[in-house]
């Protein structure tokens, strides 16, 4: 036994975890093994959600109408990432994104490639690159990034929703 | 002090797992429920306060998710404890008391199937001495039953009498787990999971969630014929390391029954959170409560344990019996943490 004063002790616990997506969710995930995008309409506010709800964040009601949304889409906002992540193996710097799908009334999150990073801008257009069929599995995955379509710029209003 | 009380309670079943539902589906309905049942429309409700706990989920924030159930948006006025949703309760009272708002919801859940409770409870113990050991809660919870046995006089078969009742009143509970009728002497017949502990003597594993409305004075005299009126709630807590404590005895859960006035007459009904049997008879034992009390009619945590719900449940089911008026005084009881180390007590009354 040693006579030096014990200052680290390592107590390791490890927990694992069975996640469950919910009724919703896994409508949503395996949609993407279909290359579909579905998302859900609110009754009550019109207001159409994705990744959907099981139920309005604002109202409450259920959200039943399920709505298949298109792949193309409006950078609403984005940052440069100038740190690797050990999970994702892509080249430093690179663009993650807020985008918002046409007919969404909430932006989802996604790569943005094929464009040099300090060209994206707020209002660019982009579309899905999916993953071959084959490849697709029941996950976000299944989209690999966006990427710009060409067409002009669209106004964004950042602030829609802000006196609501 | 304000008066406040409990105008409306609901609760899911507790079930061994609900695969398909994920915790915001499960607690959905459960809130619009304790809504209706309260009578004050979801928009007016002041303040609203929750209690669960990431370990058990498995995600960071997993509060902000089950936010959805609430409808959040223009913003509210919102709160969560990392504790059973008793305590979300507690605060929720603490609120009401300012005066400028007059109701609370309030919401415990838990889905224990996604992880190994019995494992995950491991994290909450001091973590230099004895996270490191490992010490799952049914072990924990076997020291504490051990020193029960040894100090008072207690044997096995009181230990089985306290579930066999747990499970008899259960057949009368719809959001119950296990129930059965069972004497003491064929439970005592199963091996012992962790001496001398049997597997009656300890929870099932649950996924649930409950909620509650509060309501303060004149609020609440309107929704409600009769109003669960609060006139006692205080909690306490005992040292962290259970090795520093008399594990036969719990001065927390006596000393919050005195601060909530417990004996200023008789309590007619008591809703104990005690996970395992023996904790039951240390908690009459600490609240003085006799033999004329009628304890857990609802099968108590024995029988459905939707943890951080679960002490929420004995609030909202002892709250049940003044507003369904089949008792003018009871008593609703939580705990926390190892061996009971906290204890919240909530007397309630008809007036």
């Amino acid at each position: 036994m040693s006579d030096e004063p014990l200052t680290v002790l390592r107590s390791p616990l490890r927990l694992e975890y069975t996640y469950t997506a919910g009724e919703t969710s896994s409508r949503f995930l395996r949609g993407f093994a279909e290359g579909k995008i579905l998302g859900r309409r609110c009754p009550e506010c019109d207001k159409v959600y994705v990744p959907p709800r099981g139920n309005c964040p604002i109202c409450t009601s259920a959200l039943t109408a399920e709505v298949e949304l298109a792949h193309t889409g409006t950078i609403t906002k984005f940052c440069i990432v100038n740190l690797p992540f050990a999970a994702r193996n892509i080249e430093i710097p690179y663009v993650s994104a807020s985008i918002l799908l046409d007919g969404a009334d909430v932006p989802i999150f996604h790569l943005i490639q094929e464009v040099p990073y300090d060209e994206v801008r707020i209002g660019m257009r982009v579309e899905a690159a999916w993953e071959k069929p084959e490849a697709r599995t029941p996950g976000m995955e299944s989209i690999m990034y966006f990427r710009p379509t060409g067409e002009p710029d669209v106004e964004v209003d950042l602030f829609e929703d802000a006196d609501a | 002090m304000r008066e406040v009380a409990i105008v409306g309670f609901a609760q899911s079943p507790s079930v061994r797992q609900d695969s398909v539902r994920n915790e915001v589906e499960i607690l959905t309905p459960v809130i619009a429920e304790a809504i209706k049942r309260s009578g004050i429309p979801r928009k007016e409700i002041g303040f609203t306060c929750s209690g669960s706990c990431d370990y058990l989920a498995g995600v960071p924030f997993a509060f902000v998710q089950a936010l959805d159930a609430v409808g959040a948006w223009p913003p509210i006025r919102e709160s969560h404890v990392e504790m059973d949703g008793a305590w979300a309760l507690y605060e929720a009272w603490v609120r009401l008391q300012i005066g400028d708002v007059d109701s609370a919801l309030v919401y415990g859940f838990g889905k224990s199937s996604v992880g190994d409770p019995r494992e995950i409870s491991v994290a909450q113990l001091d973590p230099y001495y004895l996270a490191p050991l490992g010490p799952d809660s049914v072990s924990v919870a076997a020291l504490q039953a051990r020193a029960l046995l040894e100090s008072n006089g207690y044997t096995e078969r009181d230990l089985a009498e306290v579930a066999a009742r747990s499970l008899r009143n259960a057949k009368t509970n719809p959001n119950a787990q296990v129930k059965g009728d069972f004497e003491p002497d064929e439970l005592l017949e199963a091996p012992y999971d962790v001496s001398p502990l049997r597997s009656h003597d300890c929870p099932p594993i649950s996924d649930g969630a409950a909620a509650v409305v509060l309501a303060a004075s004149d609020l609440a005299r309107k929704v409600c014929e009769r109003p669960a009126w609060i006139t006692g709630i205080d909690h306490r807590i005992d040292a962290h390391a259970v090795g520093a404590r008399d594990l036969a005895k719990s001065p927390s859960a006596t000393l919050a029954a005195e601060k909530a006035g417990v004996g200023h007459r008789p309590v007619e009904v008591a809703e104990l959170h005690a996970p395992f049997s023996h904790q039951e008879l240390i908690l009459r034992a600490a609240m003085g409560l006799g033999q004329e009390v009628e304890i857990n009619p609802s099968g108590g945590a024995l029988v459905a344990n939707p943890i951080m719900a679960a002490g929420l449940i004995r609030l909202g089911e002892a709250a049940s019996r003044i507003i369904d008026g089949s008792a003018n005084r009871v008593l609703g009881h939580a705990t926390s943490g190892p061996c009971l180390q906290q204890n919240l007590v909530c007397v309630m009354e008809v007036r």
